[in-house]
């Protein structure tokens, strides 16, 4: 074996630095450059009436994406109630109960594959279940498509969170004479709250900047809606239909939709961001 | 054994265990003193852990794992599952290896087992609280942040935590399964002392690794291998006249 010389070595080490920090670099700098350029263009955008008042045709100036604000907040807002009340009860069972039977083995999978599920699959999915048997599109149809998005992703966190609580810690309790759903309650679902928390915040995030699974179950509307049962204006169809348009005032609402839904998950993130360090930390 | 005149508390009779196919524990047949320490000693993996997690039947959370023959705990077979584990646990105490502080506050640690057994005032609480974390010898150094996390305590502090949380409810009998393993001695010195102060009151059960703890803090002592109980003798006589040649090269270090 011949050794090589310490100068090869160097150059080695200093050339797989250098090639590393430019892929990380180019990672970065894409980020950097696409929240540049939406706050550059979407803020001028932004004003009052862009937050309080309905869309104008094209042309008609002092219009604003109110209804769609709305839509979008209320639309993940209902999605997370059902995705969240679901997947946290079927985290506890695959962490508590279904660690290794059959039935936990199936619903563990059932939710990875649910997770990889384009979300265009989903929003066709309840095209066809709630939109063709209802008869219309509506917020409903929206949420539920959300929440199925939402679902595996906080299945699998809450699940990967309790299991991060350990077994001694389980034990402990029932040695204390807690009844076993006493003791996934108080300790391990208490241990793990940050951590579900975390999960759910970002699977909000994630649902809230999805278009393909609305434009087949919310559609969109310029006005508001009476109720969560007719279609519902949002953000992203929204943008999409404005960017979509050749009128320049159309395109520069959908850079200013576009900047508020990206501050709005950017902001959601890095909450969840911090809530999981303050978890480590402590 | 024919030294022994005093009250059992527990009586095992060919308790065998097993984790699946695998016999972990080979027909042990023993008494246990009433408020007496009882030590276990043995090499890892001798079953001694798996014995005494038959004691409050800790072993049923876990599948495929079942013990046979009798433990009686004040005349009644605790093995039978017509009695009521939540009772059992009640009853039979448990001190972990690594501390276990629940993610709670130092007070609702120590009120946890209370709040369980039933609605009690909070003056009765605080004063319940109070008295179990001063037995266990840590009153001095929390009563003034009883409101802070568990998890804050130092390692020591948290394994006399969880021996306040197991004496709050005041249970009969205490197992403590290698409660020092992970503490310094400093700390370990404190948890022996306590251990000879709570045995006035208590049943004690310890499962050891460490030979000279068991002669420091047992009155009776069982020495375990590959599953059988060897030989279960009072304290002195097994450390200096062990009556079986295989519990003579282990205590002096022949093996194991």
């Amino acid at each position: 074996m011949k050794l090589r010389s310490m100068q090869q070595r160097h150059l080695v080490n200093r050339l797989v630095f250098g090639l590393s920090a430019v892929a990380s670099l180019l990672g970065l700098s894409g980020l950097i450059w696409i929240l540049t350029v939406v706050i550059h263009r979407g803020a001028g955008a932004i004003n009052w009436s862009f937050l309080v008042a309905l869309p104008t045709p094209p042309g008609v100036a002092g219009g604003g994406l109110a209804n769609a604000i709305v839509g979008t907040v209320l639309m993940t807002a209902v999605a997370t109630v059902l995705g969240v009340l679901i997947g946290v009860l079927a985290g506890i069972y695959l962490a508590e109960f279904g660690r290794a039977n059959r039935f936990g083995t199936v619903v563990r999978f059932c939710s990875d594959i649910l997770m990889s599920a384009p979300s265009i699959v989903v929003g066709v999915f309840v095209y066809t279940v709630v939109v063709l048997r209802t008869g219309h599109f509506s917020g409903y149809a929206g949420s539920i498509a959300l929440a199925i998005i939402m679902l595996p992703v906080v299945t699998r966190t809450t699940e990967e969170m309790l299991k991060l609580i350990p077994d001694r810690l389980r034990e402990a309790a029932l040695a204390l004479g807690a009844p076993y759903w006493k003791m996934t309650l108080d300790v391990v679902i208490r241990g793990a709250r940050t951590g579900i928390m975390t999960g759910v915040m970002l699977a909000v995030a994630r649902v809230s900047g999805e278009t393909a699974p609305l434009l087949f179950t919310a559609l969109n509307s310029p006005y508001w809606s009476r109720s969560l049962n007719e279609p519902m204006g949002n953000l992203t169809v929204t943008i999409f239909n404005y960017a979509m348009s050749p009128y320049v005032d159309w395109q520069a609402m959908a850079w200013g939709g576009s900047l508020l839904i990206t501050a709005g998950v950017l902001l959601f993130t890095v909450g969840a961001r911090l809530l999981l360090g303050r978890r480590k930390a402590s | 054994m024919s030294t022994m005149r005093e009250l059992s508390k527990i009586s095992v009779r060919n308790l065998d265990f097993y984790y699946g196919d695998h016999q972990a524990l080979k027909g042990n047949t023993l008494d246990i003193s009433e408020k007496r320490v009882t030590a276990f000693i043995g090499p890892s993996g001798c079953g001694k852990s798996t014995h005494i997690r038959t004691y409050n039947r800790m072993y049923e959370i876990y599948k495929g794992h079942r013990a046979t023959g009798e433990v009686i705990l004040d005349g009644k077979n605790i093995l039978d599952p017509a009695v009521d584990a939540i009772e059992l646990r009640m009853k039979v105490g448990m001190v972990f290896q690594q501390p276990t502080p629940f993610p709670m506050t130092i007070y609702d640690n120590v009120a946890y087992g209370l709040k369980l057994k039933g609605k009690m005032g909070r003056s009765e609480l605080d004063g319940r609280v109070e008295d179990a974390l001063m037995r266990a010898a840590l009153w001095d150094e929390v009563k003034e942040k009883l409101d802070v996390s568990a998890t804050a305590l130092s390692g020591g502090q948290q394994q006399r935590l969880c021996i306040a949380r197991a004496i709050a409810p005041e249970p009969e009998v205490i197992l403590m399964d290698e409660p020092c393993s992970a503490l310094d001695p400093v700390a370990t010195l404190k948890i022996e002392e306590l251990i000879d102060a709570l045995k006035v009151n208590y049943t004690i059960v310890i499962v050891t690794h460490n030979m000279q703890q068991a002669a420091r803090v047992s009155d009776y002592t069982g020495f375990f291998y590959m599953g059988e109980l060897v030989e279960f003798e009072e304290t002195n006589v097994l450390f200096t006249r062990p009556a079986q040649r295989r519990t003579e090269d282990y205590i002096t270090g022949r093996f194991g």
